[in-house]
């Protein structure tokens, strides 16, 4: 894996800030093959393959830099929807604020309290997938999350759980440097909905890593926080099996520096995966990247994925998307769209969509377009009376709708609708 | 209520002429339709009127009711009471067709300073109105326009002009794209709002829209100006000999 002069002295350095936590034998051995796996390949630098279209430094180096506390002057997101509340205040878990975590069907527990555990089943999921998904790229920052980690979330599903889980990160502190990692494993057969909000900390680096049992089915929607100076790299590592389904949407509203890395490997026939998410940026500080891998390694699976975004006054997007069919991977379907709508010439949309396809029965298809507002459409909705301010929203909405088509769950949608209402009607003209 | 006078405009981007000097006056209650051959000016009248970006008017006014409408924004022509059917209405994927006209009519209704339209309210109007151009409830759903079929666009135009109540219509090349039976329905939509309120200019190539929309005062327009003005016998003259004598004769 290593191709390169490693970054000694950076790795150093950054691994002199952290100390890895104490744990059973299969946890501490997990920690320390991820510890081996970030010294293998050094930290990423800009000279990297996926690294070339957003700076990694500010999220490597020792500390992170601050990022001054917002206050969201919107109420909480999904106030009428029943969920089962998990709350993590600068990335430490709030018992206090936080539900009764026992709930049928879920089996919850916190990351300390699992990995101190010599037998459990976070111990196949735990640093093992997002190994697995360092197979074809390096991803140093997941496996130093996976060595170093100190709070998080493992949820075993064992049956149909229709009251969705929502993770709640509120930010206090401006210097918090977060590490979270959560693990869930689906059994067959079993089904949830994991809802994230919130910006968690001046700097997070946070893993999900989700296990797909056959027939299993796990539902994701994620909203990043508005906060302006955040910094985030998130990773989600996934397995599907056979006849699974694996559904996940993020918004991003501003922050300074988002990553998002989605791996997401088809092992299990007739499974299906979809990753979508809507980002919304203002300003030559806003950096948002979506960064996705997705292997079809079985027969007759369906992957999508669907991004969208709007940036204004020198806002940059950046996306890389690769499918990868595997020879014996027949009857692929895998499509991928990935589109920015560019409110002024300041902005700009950087894209890379690969496939690599050895299977010959597959259908494939990607597109990534940039474009400006259709002024043939916005001429349409003025001369029918719509002020140019209201139709411009209307048209930003409806370029965003395709994403949000993705959510199966209405309410949810709407949710995200509103926020993005509010974004829009915030960031005035 | 529409009065233009001495219009000349030219493209923004080029310095080319399209408009080169027209005088126009629409009474309340009247239609006037526009024939000309291709290049005329006639799609860039309505254009200009409208609001569309592009074009640089160069000398002339054009008022609605006695308001100067070149220094309006498109919107408050609209609602001042100006409505341009498209001869090519434009698709908006991502934004219903139902959702598309409440945000117009109430954007129109609050720029009055009216009370906006509620929900059910305009539920109840729409289907009505929808039944009688024979628009179903899933064209109503659907994205506006997307997917529409050249007919169906323009019932559409037909409908949104309907939701809205111009004073003004101006109808540019409404059938165009039209099968007779099409035709007939958008007409029969276009005479249900006839009124002695109401102004129409109505473009066209044909005579076949003027069987059905019958206009009080024909003009031909050549070249970027009003060339001549007659009674309804004048489209028939055009239908049976074209543009060359009248042409010929003003020339």
């Amino acid at each position: 894996m290593a191709k390169r002069k490693l970054n000694v002295e950076a790795v150093a350095t950054r691994l002199a800030s952290l100390s890895m936590p104490q744990g059973s034998a299969w946890a501490t051995s997990a920690r320390e093959a991820a510890l081996a796996r970030v010294e293998s390949m050094g930290l990423p630098e800009r000279r990297d393959e996926y690294w070339k279209f957003t700076r990694p430094d500010t999220l490597v180096q020792a500390d992170a830099p601050i990022a001054a506390l917002f206050h969201n002057e919107e109420g909480p997101l999904w106030a009428d929807i029943d969920r089962l509340k998990i709350v993590f205040v600068d990335g430490v878990f709030d018992a206090g604020a936080s539900d009764d975590l026992t709930h049928e069907g879920l089996e919850i527990e916190r990351l300390a309290d699992v990995t101190a555990k010599d037998i459990h089943w976070a111990k196949d999921v735990y640093g093992v997938l997002e190994a697995n998904g360092q197979d074809a790229v390096d991803r140093p920052i997941a496996a130093l999350n996976t060595a170093f980690t100190t709070d998080g979330i493992m949820i075993r599903v064992s049956g149909k759980v229709s009251k969705p889980v929502n993770l709640i990160y509120l930010h206090k502190s401006e210097t918090s440097d977060v590490i979270l990692h959560h693990c869930i494993k689906i059994e067959e057969g079993a089904e949830m909905t994991l809802l994230e909000t919130g910006p968690a900390a001046a700097r997070l680096n946070k893993s999900l890593e989700v296990e797909i049992a056959d027939k299993a089915a796990f539902h994701h929607v994620r909203v990043q926080g508005r906060d302006h100076e955040r910094r985030a790299v998130t990773g989600i590592f996934t397995r599907l099996g056979a006849e699974s389904t694996f559904k996940s949407f993020t918004l991003t509203m501003n922050g300074v520096l988002t990553r998002n890395e989605c791996v997401i490997e088809l092992t299990g026939d007739n499974a299906n995966a979809t990753i979508a998410g809507a980002c919304v940026g203002d300003g030559d500080d806003f950096h948002h990247d979506d960064t996705v891998f997705i292997t079809h390694d079985a027969v007759n699976c369906e992957s999508r994925q669907v991004f969208k975004k709007v940036l204004r006054n020198g806002a940059t997007g950046v996306f890389q998307g690769k499918i990868l069919v595997k020879k014996d991977a027949q009857k692929t379907d895998g499509y991928q769209i990935s589109q920015a709508l560019l409110l002024d010439d300041d902005s700009q949309f950087l894209a890379k969509p690969e496939l690599e396809i050895y299977a010959d029965d597959v259908a494939c298809s990607h597109g990534s377009t940039t474009g400006a507002i259709d002024e043939d459409a916005l001429f349409y909705l003025q001369s029918r009376g719509v002020p140019k301010e209201e139709a411009t929203d209307l048209l930003v909405l409806a370029f965003l709708a395709e994403s949000l088509e993705e959510i199966d769950n209405e309410a949810l949608s709407e949710g995200i609708y509103e926020r993005l209402e509010g974004w829009l009607a915030r960031h005035g003209h | 209520m529409l009065e233009i006078k001495d219009l000349h405009v030219k493209l923004e981007e080029e310095d080319k002429q399209i408009l080169k000097g027209v005088n126009l006056t629409v009474e309340p209650g009247k239609v006037h339709a526009i024939m000309g051959p291709n290049g005329s000016g006639k799609s860039t009248l309505s254009y200009v009127l409208s609001g569309k970006g592009g074009y640089e008017v160069t000398k002339g006014s054009a008022t609605l009711e006695g308001a100067e409408l070149l220094d309006m924004e498109a919107e408050e022509r609209a609602a001042a009471g100006l409505f341009l059917a498209f001869q090519y209405p434009v698709e908006i994927p991502g934004v219903g067709n139902m959702t598309f006209l409440r945000t117009a009519v109430n954007a129109q209704r609050k720029a009055r300073g009216e009370e906006e339209m509620s929900a059910g309210e305009f539920l109840k109007v729409i289907r009505a109105k929808a039944k009688t151009l024979k628009i179903d409830a899933d064209m109503l759903k659907r994205p506006v326009n997307v997917g529409f079929s050249g007919g169906e666009k323009k019932r559409n135009e037909i409908l949104q002009m309907a939701m809205l109540e111009p004073k003004m219509c101006i109808l540019d090349e409404t059938d165009s794209g039209l099968d007779v039976d099409a035709m007939k329905l958008v007409s029969e939509g276009v005479n249900a709002l006839r009124d002695e309120g109401r102004g129409f200019l109505v473009i066209t190539h044909y005579q076949r829209l003027l069987d059905h929309i019958k206009p009080d005062v024909v003009h031909i327009m050549a070249n970027g100006r009003i060339v001549k003005t007659g009674g309804p016998e004048l489209a028939i003259e055009v239908e049976n000999n074209g543009y060359a004598d009248i042409l010929a004769e003003v020339a």
